[in-house]
């Protein structure tokens, strides 16, 4: 538990947040002109925290883990996978950022910033391994994104979606503190192996309340049902960019956290939550895909889409087997991929005047003028709505294996079929820029940087993704792994 | 063929093709289109010429671990290579029929139909239980485009059907698959062939196979999609559809519900048996009410379909072996069927029967090759499906007389409606002068539909050809289904023997020892 071993295993964090900080100073005295230059050197931190943390998952000396900080923190598999992924994911959004802002009303370097503490925020979610240090992390995750919905100072709607995001994430934080406070009162610690240590011969109703009021708050940040409404509204009023970074990089942050706190703190308790995971699996493939139908916003019908595919990777987690809990990861791997190759391609979408479109109308046969563009969104939807031989498709692959594997063949029966619906709305996109009548509305230039965030994530969902599973399953196993350890 | 990968090569060869078609032009992508689907087809050739007939039951076996979870395992027996050959042959005809009709986004068209080749091909030879999935699944990618972009007016009602329809039906199937590998501890199709699953789960597994297959073959009342899409799809669209996508459902009855659930697919006979009855006589009645050709042709596919049913659910080696040959000589008839319309509708743009009529006198070349196909859709001897019909209905003979009966009026309402299309189109006088003026066939319609006509004429006069390599893998299924058989009203039955012969006289047996007793 020496101090050497903390730095070591905490240092992505920490460089993360020296690098944050040394940013604001430069925005601070260099002014909006610093911009571009914050970016991409907030770019280059990220890139290296990647580098180190893959360190952390691949070497073999450091194939156990360990743990950090007198256990409040945990290097371990589970958590670098997790990791990487919200790293690269913030990557991605921060890549395609700047010209965005540039053409749409002032790009300024907090933007950046905000991204790389909101990332700091997410890594110590997954790491934690005590209800503090979790929450810490957590709140330093949210707060960054209120501040990033309404970015856009002058946009009424993204003012409106920052707003609508804090009072409802305010609430939601305020349910998560009550069950952890209840989990507390009733168990004595805030250790995730002391909670678990006292359940394991069974729990109190008030320490259920508290499972309850947890996975409640956690509902919420994942935008699982009955806890999703907030997500089209935020998702449509935030700039496309934050858009992208919401449905991807906290996704991930707060699916592993909800992963872990499920099968490790609670993993002796399944029977209790297993059951509100179904449901809110369940209710979130069906609120999705009958949501989505009617939407006339590409934004809000990829935010329907978003809970949509929150229920097929809770299905995994309901399996509550090391299998369910990598297939989380795996389908959380992809999901990010097909999510922000999709937002990506939305903020190409522009008029001649270089304008956003984002009426699905508007982009009726754009085949004809963007053929590149217009096949890129159409292998995205189809492998969203986990068409084969698309890459999506493996995701749903997994967690129905998955469920099937651990007997729950009814609710892998109904999730499936209730995905044929969604394979509707998807369709329906897909049917509106391949078949109709130009309407002649997409033109415009994109700059190279979307292009190539656009190819990376096609190609990744392309069938070529294929070749990606040995690996990737490999990894999500091995981080899976750590957290069914045994007391 | 020592390791020479064919089947891989197969499945490249209109891969690469189909990606090139995407950034070349119009008349680029046709000549590329057709030298891939020749070269496929040559290939094919020497697939069939080097089959071991008698040999090993898997040939042409590739395996390798590329994927987690399951494996790129290929090889084909006779059943597949047969259907392979099929896919291989109607390809380059697809794409001449698309010659001329297609004019709009043509290089997409093109690598819609050659990925399209792939997925067919891929389907028939995979030997590992998910990859199958994947190819079967992802083939409604291509279709889907091509009837919603290249497709008849009403395309995108006809597209969403299409699609939504085959999806539900799979969807369920994955998770039977699911259970199955979890159950048996492999995906790898032929060890699945051989697994005795539970009797009780094999209910439920097949009737989830059955939804997916029952959609795509399409059997009564799920059948709905298949005239959508058949009247809203362009003519290659049309070939393709009924020659090589209907046979995937048969194709999975074949290789997966009886083999690997034979027990359940004897206690569903009854419910097979009896969706082909209604989807025979009903589909046919239809039919004979459609004004619109390539409806009543898609009507008298489903029809054709039911027999294959029918067929397959008589556990017997005729059964089989006719469902077989009624797939292969459907695909080519229909198939040929569909191009017919095609070339009167490349000069008229009506499917409508009334707008034709006396065909023969302007264009006798093309009511010679329409005759041949429509006696051979009713099954005239000589023709390819008098086989299959004749031997399907043999084998369900001995299941079940009443079904045979019922089957046989179908067919004889199919050689009704087949009858009354010739008639209207091709007889008759010219009603309208604009139909009088047609061309007859120019040379590209030859090459279409005259290798379709030898292939047909072939498969009727010498079957031997195309039994050969499948039989030893349908006796090989018809032992695997013996101990689930049921029993047919048709057979000799061995009663108890009088006590003493027919012939025997016991009262002068008696009288006799009268006789002597004096």
């Amino acid at each position: 538990m020496n101090l050497d071993i903390s730095l070591y295993f905490t240092a992505p964090e920490i460089g993360l947040t020296i690098s944050g900080l040394l940013l604001l100073l430069v925005a601070a005295f260099g002014g909006d002109k610093t911009a571009r230059m914050v970016t991409i050197l907030s770019v280059s931190a990220l890139f290296g925290a990647v580098a180190y943390t893959t360190n952390l998952l691949v070497n073999p000396a450091f194939e156990l883990g360990g743990e950090a900080w007198a256990g409040i923190y945990r290097m371990d598999a589970f958590g670098s996978f997790a990791k990487i992924l919200i790293y690269i994911a913030a990557i991605g959004c921060l890549i395609v950022t700047p010209r965005f802002f540039e053409e749409n009303g002032g790009y300024r370097p907090e933007y950046a910033i905000v991204v790389l503490f909101s990332a700091v925020g997410m890594a110590l979610m997954v790491s934690a391994v005590n209800l503090m240090t979790l929450y810490m992390g957590l709140e330093l995750m949210s707060l960054s994104s209120y501040v990033l919905a309404s970015f856009s100072r002058s946009d009424n709607r993204s003012a409106e979606a920052g707003l609508k995001y804090f009072v409802l994430g305010a609430l939601a934080s305020g349910i998560l503190l009550y069950g952890m406070s209840l989990v507390y009162g009733f168990t004595g610690s805030t250790s995730y192996l002391g909670i678990r240590l006292a359940l394991q011969d069974g729990l109190s109703m008030g320490a259920t309340f508290g499972i309850v009021f947890m996975l409640a708050g956690f509902a919420f940040k994942i935008a699982a049902v009955p806890f999703h409404m907030w997500t089209p509204d935020v998702y449509e009023g935030a700039p496309t960019p934050v858009t992208a970074f919401f449905s991807t990089a906290p996704k991930v942050a707060a699916v592993a956290i909800l992963t872990r706190i499920s099968l490790d703190t609670f993993g002796e308790n399944v029977i209790v939550w297993q059951q509100i995971v179904i449901f809110a699996a369940l209710a979130s493939i069906v609120v999705g895909a009958l949501g989505a139908i009617g939407q006339t916003n590409i934004k809000r019908l990829l935010a329907y889409s978003s809970i949509n595919n929150v229920g097929f990777i809770l299905i995994g987690l309901a399996a509550a087997t090391p299998a369910g809990a990598s297939a989380v990861l795996v389908y959380l791997t992809i999901y990010v991929a097909m999510s922000l190759g999709a937002f990506v391609a939305v903020m190409m979408l522009k008029d001649a005047q270089g304008s956003q479109i984002e009426n699905i109308a508007s982009m009726a046969g754009m085949v004809r003028e963007k053929p590149l563009l217009a096949w890129c969104i159409f292998f995205l939807m189809l492998s969203l709505a986990g068409i084969p031989p698309l890459f999506g498709f493996y995701g749903k692959f997994v967690v129905f294996q998955a469920a099937v594997q651990a007997d729950m063949i009814i609710l892998a029966a109904i999730g499936i079929a209730a995905s044929v619906i969604g394979a509707f709305y998807y369709l329906k996109v897909c049917k509106i820029i391949m078949f109709d009548e130009p309407a002649g509305e997409v033109g415009g230039e994109s700059s190279m940087a979307n292009w190539t965030i656009l190819l990376i994530c096609s190609l990744v969902i392309s069938p070529l993704g294929w070749i990606l599973t040995s690996p990737l399953i490999a990894l999500a196993n091995r981080a899976a792994n750590f957290l069914f350890f045994v007391i | 063929m020592g390791g020479f990968p064919i089947l891989s090569i197969m499945l490249l060869v209109p891969l690469v093709a189909g990606i090139a078609c995407f950034f070349l032009e119009a008349k680029a992508a046709r000549m590329a289109a057709l030298i891939a689907t020749l070269v496929n087809l040559a290939l094919g050739v020497v697939l069939w010429a080097s089959y071991d007939v008698g040999g090993a039951q898997w040939q042409f076996v590739e395996r390798s671990e590329l994927f987690a979870g399951f494996s790129y395992a290929l090889g084909i027996d006779g059943i597949a290579l047969m259907l392979i050959m099929l896919s291989v042959f109607l390809m380059p005809i697809c794409i001449l029929a698309s010659w001329d009709a297609i004019t709009k986004r043509v290089g997409e068209y093109m690598a819609a139909f050659l990925i399209m080749e792939v997925l067919m091909i891929g389907v028939f030879a995979a030997q590992d239980i998910f990859l199958f999935y994947i190819f079967f699944e992802a083939g409604l990618i291509p279709m889907y485009l091509i009837i919603g972009v290249w497709g008849g007016d009403n395309r995108i009602y006809a597209s969403y059907k299409f699609f939504l329809y085959t999806l539900l039906g799979s969807v369920l199937m994955l998770i039977a698959m699911f259970w199955m590998v979890n159950e048996a501890g492999t995906s790898d199709i032929p060890t699945l062939m051989q697994y005795d699953f539970p009797a009780g789960a094999q209910t439920w597994l097949w009737l989830a196979f059955f939804a997916s297959f029952a959609v795509k073959m399409p059997i009564w009342p799920v059948h709905t999609w298949l005239p959508d899409a058949h009247v809203q799809a362009p003519t290659a669209g049309s070939v393709i559809l009924a020659g090589v996508l209907l046979k995937l459902g048969g194709y999975g009855f074949i290789r997966f519900s009886l083999p690997m659930f034979p027990e359940a697919s004897a206690q569903f006979t009854w419910l097979v048996l009896g969706l082909s009855m209604i989807a025979v006589i009903y589909t046919s009645l239809v039919a004979l009410v459609q004004n619109d050709m390539k409806k009543l042709i898609a009507y008298s596919s489903v029809a054709h379909m039911a027999i294959v049913t029918a067929g397959l659910f008589a556990f017997n080696v005729q059964g089989l072996e006719g469902a077989m040959m009624v797939m292969l000589g459907h695909g080519l008839v229909s198939g040929a069927l569909f191009l017919c319309v095609g070339v009167i509708y490349d000069r008229l743009h009506t499917r409508e029967i009334d707008r034709y009529g006396g065909l023969a006198i302007n264009m006798p070349k093309y009511a010679l090759l329409f005759m041949l196909f429509c006696m051979a859709s009713v099954g005239l001897p000589g023709t390819s499906n008098f086989i299959g019909e004749f031997l399907a209905l043999a084998g369900v003979y001995q299941i079940s007389t009443t079904v045979t009966l019922v089957l046989t009026t179908g067919i004889i309402l199919g050689a009704a409606y087949m009858l009354f299309l010739y008639r209207r189109v091709v007889f008759g006088v010219q009603k309208n002068p604009d139909a009088a003026a047609m061309k007859d066939l120019n040379i590209r319609e030859w090459a279409m539909l005259g290798p379709i006509a030898a292939a047909v004429l072939w498969m009727g006069v010498y079957p031997e050809s195309f039994l050969a390599p499948m039989r030893a893998d349908i006796a090989a299924l018809e032992v695997r289904l013996a101990r689930a058989a049921p029993a047919g009203d048709s057979m000799l039955e061995v009663g108890t023997p009088n006590a003493t012969n027919a012939n025997a006289m016991p009262e002068l047996e008696h009288d006799y020892a009268g006789e002597g007793a004096h």
